[in-house]
């Protein structure tokens, strides 16, 4: 697909003629601001690779550090002791470790859906989000792994798991749960995405091998981009595995929390017994995935200095996917306690009063209030388009995703069948240690990625440069064009910008694309 | 002569220069610097690699060493002695509480299991859980390790001879020797002849839980009482399947009288009047609480009722209506009728005996007396009289703990001071061991030989299935040494048993039909029913009102306070274990300011404790209660301070015990509330179909209807859950196990839990594991509160408990689910399913991910969060898994599961398998019978039935097949999972609880 627009690009150039002095009107706001050049493309980003860290990028890393070590305390008393250091019990046995595991998952799916899906659906304002969204997905899911493991009584017997040839005669794993499910269905998930995004970064990593100076920087990164030309085989071969890839991820977004859900669906717990657990999972998973995209992106942008790039219709549209999610997420809500009544059995519907009135009432209000009423205000397109509001509301989805995830776990679990084995739970320390300690972990790998790695996809940005930037026209707060800049009116800013120091690719290939 | 020809190897040896004759003598005579120290005395590069390679070596083997344990085989092995084969020996338990006849369990020579004997008349091979727990007390490393002087170590011989001149020099001052009860004629025996060489010496016997104004009502004796021979018993105040007297017996007594026959269903009707809400109290057709003051009044009321002679006292309305209608169907049942009294006060006990008398229970429903109740209250109280005015050269206590249970423990101390000699035979240092000159160390019952006298005529023995563990001296043994009779115990018993087939009686345990060995003095000072009615009748106190009553774990005198079986063993009403509580109403709870967990300190008799508040349903409005036996400081490390001592605040009135007082004051201590550590929190069942009751009556008109049986909407109409299933059956071609639980019969005694987490080497795990919702225990016995009237009610006020509401209690282990939820979850496949139908677990295969236990909608699994075999914050409660003494307990056909580990009951799969290879040796099926679990075998009631569901001659066939659609019942049937265990709908025969409760309104107080 990818080749396809390039060619078009191409064409487009080919036809502009020489004389042409006409402005067009945009139809769509430009997804790149600033008047950017490819040269300009390749500093504002690769800078951040370059330069030596900032003060803030490394009190950012102290911190999160920091909280991995909270994170290693915590871990060395779970594997020391037991996992009887948790808040668990006899009737609740998973907690705090299972709500951060499917948490962390669902956080994972942005990044999948940015750069698959919309990739399928050649949504281009998707190239200046996919790589960060990408990098989440990968370290979100590298958190949420840790906890099925960890949760184990016997974490180092987790290689059990796998249907690996053993001496223990007839001993093979059971095909019929769903945790089995889960092992396959995240391992090919981590994959999946690890590979695709690594693919989409070689080329980056080559421009900024051209670039560095140093030899440590030259040596790591013409390691890191593999030998990458930039030539038009090689292109052609990139086209062609990301088209695959695209392709192999987009069935992996529905099947990785439709198959997290089905822990819980398949059980005979009520609350968990429910078939409408599949696509409601994997809706909040992408409300609560794009959520965490906006978080980051937000902070990364002001950061980094990066507006330009990830605009304020970037952000706009995501929060139409938020609210899209969220709504649907309500409706599954609704639609729950809808069937308890309407399924007529006593401990299903003791299982949602008790959800709503219980012991755990606050949690789910919160979880009501954050991720069904909060997503309702993207109606207004003045708080869709501010900035500060989406970040709040972007942290209010996280918090209430999460307490989703408690709220099915924890209301349902605590008040099953029995009531003489009814209990309340509540973590222990070390329980939210760990969890404040993947946040430390993820943090530290989210920091890391944006020191040395890109964080948007340059090759991909200067794809849209031409058919998406606003060249010479300084665009408000709302997308609007304000009037003309340059004293020329309005040639073509790329064959301004197409010269021997527009980049690495410029004197490696004649393709533009390698820009 | 031939010439001296010279070699030589270089210039330096041919010229023998200094430097080289210095080297010659080395291994290398070159300099070379690899040999030996650097001149700067650093280490060499050899001695380097050298030091590294052992260094790096011993430190590999260091780390690669397992920590040994020794086992040493048998030089000469005894001929019955096999290391995997059990042998049984017949015993009998008596700690002074309660009587059980058992059989022990014996493995590589040590006793690893306590059952009941199946022989005995008395116990019926039923069990009590102390009698269960009492395996884990010989190996309690709390016990005394041999003789002690002056708290030091010292041998018997150093201790015999001061013991025996310090007697000699007591002169003309008594001698005493306080005991509890004592039912070994051979020991009365010794005591006998020690009092013959010591002309001043008496003997005080008062038990701690005292019975005195019942003997005394009835010559000195425990009537004995025949409840399965009763259709109508009246209980005032007398937990009789719990603690009162020999629950076991009258236990199984009772269930003959409850459990149900399908043709002309027949059950016998229990009232209860009690203050709080007893075992027996829960298992009450009608039930009426009354003060403890009143308890009198109820039997002046009853005895004026159907003997004549007054006492119509109203008490409250529901005591008055049950009283009524008490007194009229005692009338109807002459000679079927029982009335029994559990207070200690002598104008109901004669009330009471003589309203037996009139309504023929003498011969009937009452036989042959039992003697497991001998203590004199006002013989205590007065020797403590004497020690303190100076009368006393020597004390010597055994099978007690005045300093700890006696309500004058602080005068009793003080009396001590007094004394010459003061000598104890306590099995540890206890409160009063502490206080005496010598500890003689008694050894534990499955030491000793001994015998014993529950029941006149009925005999029964107790031999040692270990040798001594410790250097202990059995303490009649020690008494005819100071007699100087020096014949070991055992021939001294030998010679007392000369008449009787001895071989016979150590095989069997019991012996039967004799004249009785035993004599009792029968306690003076009987009262005329006239005078006991008018005293009887006087009115009741005022105020607050206390009661202290016996536990059903602990039980009186705190003897198994150092046992953590029965610390961590669930209060079977309150569900609270390892500590005593000060039970409050929740209404008085509310007058007084207080919640659950708050303490408080309560003040009676001048005295107080401070202890926590729980909010315990079926209390008498205005009265308070706390369990006896708690609170030791000298129990060891298990025991002490495990609650607080309720000793104390027993009211001494008129030379006799009343354990309560009147007047008592509540007032909130100043201590941080603390969390109960109850196993069940939540108290009412609302509103499901989980344990399912009906009454004698409906079950009378239609026994098909008594059970309600879910059923699921399909498109053909609604249909058994069995018939909606996408699984494909199990088809068990060979056996296929199953239990059937009674309710009918099931009274709550948890027996079977013990007798479980003995069998089944389950761990305990401390008081903050249990406030933590983490106890171990496979087989849990759930306690449902329910109220009378079934209205429909909104969710919270469903979890409240009626004020005095009826109670049922279901045992609940895994139900071995044959559609089971937990099977298909496990990503491991550590739990599957057996060709025979159980649910199993492999330990080894277990990872830990505990979806099994959540998807368990029985919640029956339990998991092990810490290693409690070797972490030490559990040193202390879980000692049996960790020490060598304590491992001694550990049965070895069961694995002892290791941290992360899922566990759950097996069916005692391991006693199963035995059942089969035995049947296999010799060639044919297992019997009917023949494989037991250890909760069914431990059940005194019978209530468990365990079986071949395959077999169709099996008993549980034959019931499966009679109570299908009738009584029996799957808990959750709705689920279709399909359990192995099912249950029978508890009958009650209480329909006139509802036409009492009708009358009575106001029974349930706004949440």
């Amino acid at each position: 697909m990818v080749s396809n627009r390039f060619y078009q690009l191409k064409t487009i150039n080919h036809q502009l003629p020489s004389t042409a002095m006409h402005y067009v009107s945009p139809l769509r706001p430009p997804l790149v601001t600033g008047a950017k050049t490819y040269h300009d493309v390749t500093h504002d980003i690769a800078r951040h690779v370059e330069n030596p860290p900032n003060v803030r990028w490394l009190a950012a890393l102290v911190v999160s550090l920091l909280f991995v070590g909270i994170f290693m305390y915590s871990l060395y008393r779970t594997l020391w002791f037991g996992i009887g250091e948790w808040g668990l019990n006899k009737t609740v046995d998973w907690g705090w470790d299972i709500t951060n595991f499917v948490w962390w998952v669902g956080i994972g799916h942005a990044g999948t859906l940015i750069s698959a899906v919309l990739l399928l659906f050649r949504q281009k304002w998707r190239s200046s989000i996919n790589r960060a969204a990408e990098a989440m997905t990968i370290f979100a899911v590298i958190c949420a792994a840790m906890f099925p493991v960890i949760h184990m009584g016997r974490p180092w017997l987790a290689l059990w798991f796998l249907p690996f040839q053993n001496t223990y005669g007839p001993l093979w794993v059971n095909f019929n749960s769903p945790l089995l499910w889960d092992v396959f269905a995240i391992s090919t998930y981590f994959s999946v995405s690890l590979v695709f995004w690594y693919l989409g970064l070689i080329p980056d990593f080559a421009t900024i091998r051209d670039r560095a100076t140093g030899p440590i920087a030259k040596y790591a990164y013409a390691f890191l981009s593999f030998g990458w030309t930039g030539s038009a085989k090689h292109w052609s071969r990139y086209e062609y595995v990301s088209l695959i890839l695209a392709g192999i991820s987009t069935p992996l977004v529905l099947s990785v929390h439709t198959i997290v859900s089905m822990d819980f669906a398949t059980s005979v717990i009520p609350g968990w017994h429910t078939t409408i657990f599949p696509p409601y999972f994997v809706a909040g998973a992408i409300f609560s995935g794009f959520a965490m995209v906006l978080t980051l992106m937000i902070v990364t942008r002001e950061t980094f200095k990066l507006k330009d790039y990830i605009t304020l219709e970037h952000i706009e549209s995501m929060n139409i996917i938020i609210t899209v999610t969220g709504s649907i997420v309500g409706v599954a809500y609704i639609t729950e306690f809808f069937i308890a009544w309407y399924s007529q059995v006593p401990a299903e519907q003791y299982c949602f009063i008790n959800r709503a009135t219980g012991p755990y009432w606050w949690a789910y209000a919160s979880m009501m209030t954050c991720n069904v009423v909060s997503p309702q205000l993207f109606w207004f397109r003045s708080l869709r388009r501010n900035v500060i509001f989406t970040f709040i509301l972007s942290i209010f989805v996280n918090i209430g995703m999460w307490f989703e995830r408690f709220v099915i776990i924890v209301t349902s679990l605590h008040r099953d069948y029995l009531p003489s084995s009814w209990v309340m739970y509540s973590p222990t320390y070390v329980e939210v240690g760990i969890f404040v300690g993947t946040m430390g972990i993820f943090m530290t790998l989210f920091l890391l990625f944006a020191k040395f790695f890109p964080v948007i996809n340059m090759f991909e940005v200067k794809t849209i440069l031409k058919s998406s930037s606003m060249p010479g026209v300084f665009v408000d707060e709302q997308g609007y064009a304000l009037g003309h800049g340059g004293s020329h009116g309005n040639a073509v800013p790329a064959q301004h910008a197409v010269g021997p120091t527009a980049g690495a690719g410029a004197y490696h290939a004649p393709d533009a694309t390698s820009h | 002569m031939q010439e001296t020809i010279k070699y030589w190897k270089g210039y330096e040896e041919l010229e023998q220069h200094p430097e080289f004759v210095q080297h010659a003598h080395n291994e290398f005579p070159e300099f070379l610097p690899l040999a030996e120290k650097n001149e700067d005395g650093g280490t060499s590069r050899r001695d380097f690699l050298k030091l590294m390679g052992f260094g790096l070596g011993a430190a590999t083997l260091a780390s690669c060493e397992a920590p040994v344990r020794k086992a040493i085989p048998w030089l000469n092995k005894p001929e019955t002695v096999d290391p995997t084969i059990s042998n049984f020996y017949a015993s009998t338990y008596f700690t002074g509480n309660e009587y059980v006849a058992v059989l022990v369990k014996n493995r590589d020579g040590r006793p690893i299991k306590v059952e009941g004997n199946p022989m005995s008349p008395v116990t019926k091979g039923g069990t009590s859980a102390r009698a269960q727990a009492s395996i884990l007390s010989l190996y309690d490393e709390g016990r005394a390790r041999g003789p002690m002087q002056g708290g030091k170590a010292a041998d018997w011989k150093t201790v015999d001879a001061a013991i025996r001149q310090q007697l000699a020099a007591a002169g003309g001052k008594t001698v005493a020797l306080v005991t509890g009860t004592i039912i070994s004629p051979t020991t009365k025996k010794a005591i006998a002849e020690f009092a013959a060489r010591y002309p001043s010496f008496r003997h005080v016997m008062y038990d701690a839980n005292s019975a005195s104004a019942l003997l005394k009502a009835n010559g000195g004796v425990v009537p004995g009482y025949d409840f399965s021979k009763a259709d109508v018993v009246v209980s005032i105040g007398a937990d009789f399947l719990g603690a009162w007297i020999s629950p076991v017996e009258y236990s199984w007594h009772w269930a003959q009288k409850r459990k149900l026959k399908r043709e002309n269903p027949e059950m016998s009707r229990l009232f209860q009047f009690e203050p709080l809400l007893s075992l027996t109290g829960a298992n009450a057709d009608v039930r009426a609480a009354v003060k403890p003051s009143q308890l009198p009044a109820v039997a002046a009321a009853l005895y004026g009722a159907v003997v004549g002679g007054g006492g119509g006292a109203s008490i409250n309305k529901t005591a008055d209506s049950a009283i009524a209608r008490a007194a009229e169907e005692l009338k109807g049942a002459r000679g079927r009728a029982l009335v029994v009294c559990g207070t200690n006060d002598l104008a109901s006990q004669t009330l009471v005996a003589d309203l037996n008398r009139a309504l023929g229970a003498e011969g009937a429903t009452i036989g042959a007396p039992s003697y497991v109740r001998q203590g004199d209250d006002a013989a205590m109280l007065a020797l403590i009289q004497q020690m303190n005015a100076g009368q006393v050269g020597a004390v010597l206590v055994a099978g007690c703990n005045p300093a700890y249970d006696h309500p004058q423990a602080a005068e009793f101390k003080a009396g001590l001071g007094q004394v010459g000699l003061k000598v104890s035979f306590a099995d540890r240092l206890d409160e009063t061991a502490k206080l005496c000159d010598f500890l003689t160390p008694d050894a534990h019952y499955l030491e000793s030989w001994n015998d014993f006298e529950p029941r006149r005529g009925s005999l029964s023995l107790s031999q040692p299935v270990i040798t001594p563990l410790f250097d202990t001296r059995q303490f009649p043994e020690s008494l005819l040494h100071w007699a100087g009779n020096n014949t070991s115990y055992y021939d001294y018993l030998r010679t007392a048993w000369a008449g009787i087939n001895w071989d016979q009686a150590v095989h069997d345990g019991v012996v039967e039909g004799g004249a009785g060995l035993l004599t009792v003095t029968a306690q003076t000072n009987p009262m005329s029913a006239a005078a006991a009615l008018s005293a009887a009748g006087q009115g009741a106190g005022s105020g607050t009102e206390l009661v202290i009553y016996e536990s059903v774990q602990i039980g009186f005198g705190g003897i198994e306070a150092n046992n953590p079986w029965l610390q961590e063993l669930p209060d079977p009403i309150s569900k609270n274990t390892w500590e005593n509580y000060l039970a409050v109403p929740r209404a008085l709870a509310k007058t007084v300011g207080v919640e659950q967990g708050d303490y408080v300190s309560v003040t009676a008799n001048g005295k107080s404790i401070t202890l926590p508040v729980l909010l315990q349903p079926g209390m008498e409005a205005n009265t308070v209660a706390v369990a006896m036996g708690y609170g030791r400081t000298a129990a060891g490390k298990v025991g002490d301070n495990a609650g607080a001592n309720a000793y104390p605040l027993v009211s001494v009135s008129d030379g006799g015990l009343i354990f309560g007082a009147t007047g008592v004051k509540i007032a909130k201590a100043d201590k941080k509330r603390t969390e109960l550590a109850q196993t069940q929190t939540h108290h009412t069942i609302m509103d499901r179909l989980v344990v399912q009751e009906s009454t004698l009556s409906k079950y009378r008109e239609n026994r098909n209807e008594v059970t309600e049986y879910e059923k699921l909407a399909t498109a053909d109409g609604p249909q058994p859950p069995s018939r909606v299933s996408l699984w494909q059956d199990y088809a068990y071609n060979n056996h296929h196990w199953g239990m059937v639980i009674d309710l009918n019969s099931c009274i709550g005694c948890s027996a079977c839990t013990v007798a479980c987490q003995a069998e089944n080497n389950v761990a305990v795990v401390g008081r903050q594991e249990v406030v933590n919702r983490r106890e171990m225990s496979w087989l849990r016995i759930d306690r449902y509160y329910t109220a009378v009237d079934h209205e429909a009610k909104d969710y919270t006020t469903m979890e409240d408990a009626a004020d005095q509401p009826q109670v049922v209690f279901q045992p609940l282990m895994c139900q071995h689910c044959n559609h089971a939820p937990c099977e298909t979850v496990c990503p491991v496949l550590a739990t599957t399913h057996s060709t025979e139908g159980l649910n199993q677990m492999t330990y080894n295969r277990c990872v830990g991910t505990k979806y099994c236990a959540n998807n368990c909608p029985y919640k029956v699994r339990r998991f092990n969060w810490f290693s409690y075999t070797d972490d030490d914050r559990f040193a202390t409660a879980n000692a049996h898994m960790r020490s060598d003494l304590g491992r001694m307990v550990l049965n070895p056909d069961v694995t002892v599961r290791a941290r992360g580990v899922m566990e759950k009951c097996s069916m005692c799969v391991q006693r199963i398998q035995l059942g089969k290879l035995d049947a296999k040796k010799e060639k044919r099926r297992p019997k009917d019978g023949e494989i037991v679990t250890a909760c069914a075998q431990a059940c005194p009631t019978e209530a468990i039935l365990f079986g071949d569901m395959a077999d169709p001659e099996s008993r549980i066939t034959k019931v499966l097949n009679e109570q299908h659609r009738e009584r029996a019942f799957h808990v959750l049937e709705e689920l279709n999972v399909q359990p192995n265990i099912t249950y029978l709908t508890k009958i009650r025969n209480g329909e006139v609880m509802d036409s009492i409760i009708k009358k009575d309104a106001g029974k349930k107080q706004p949440a």
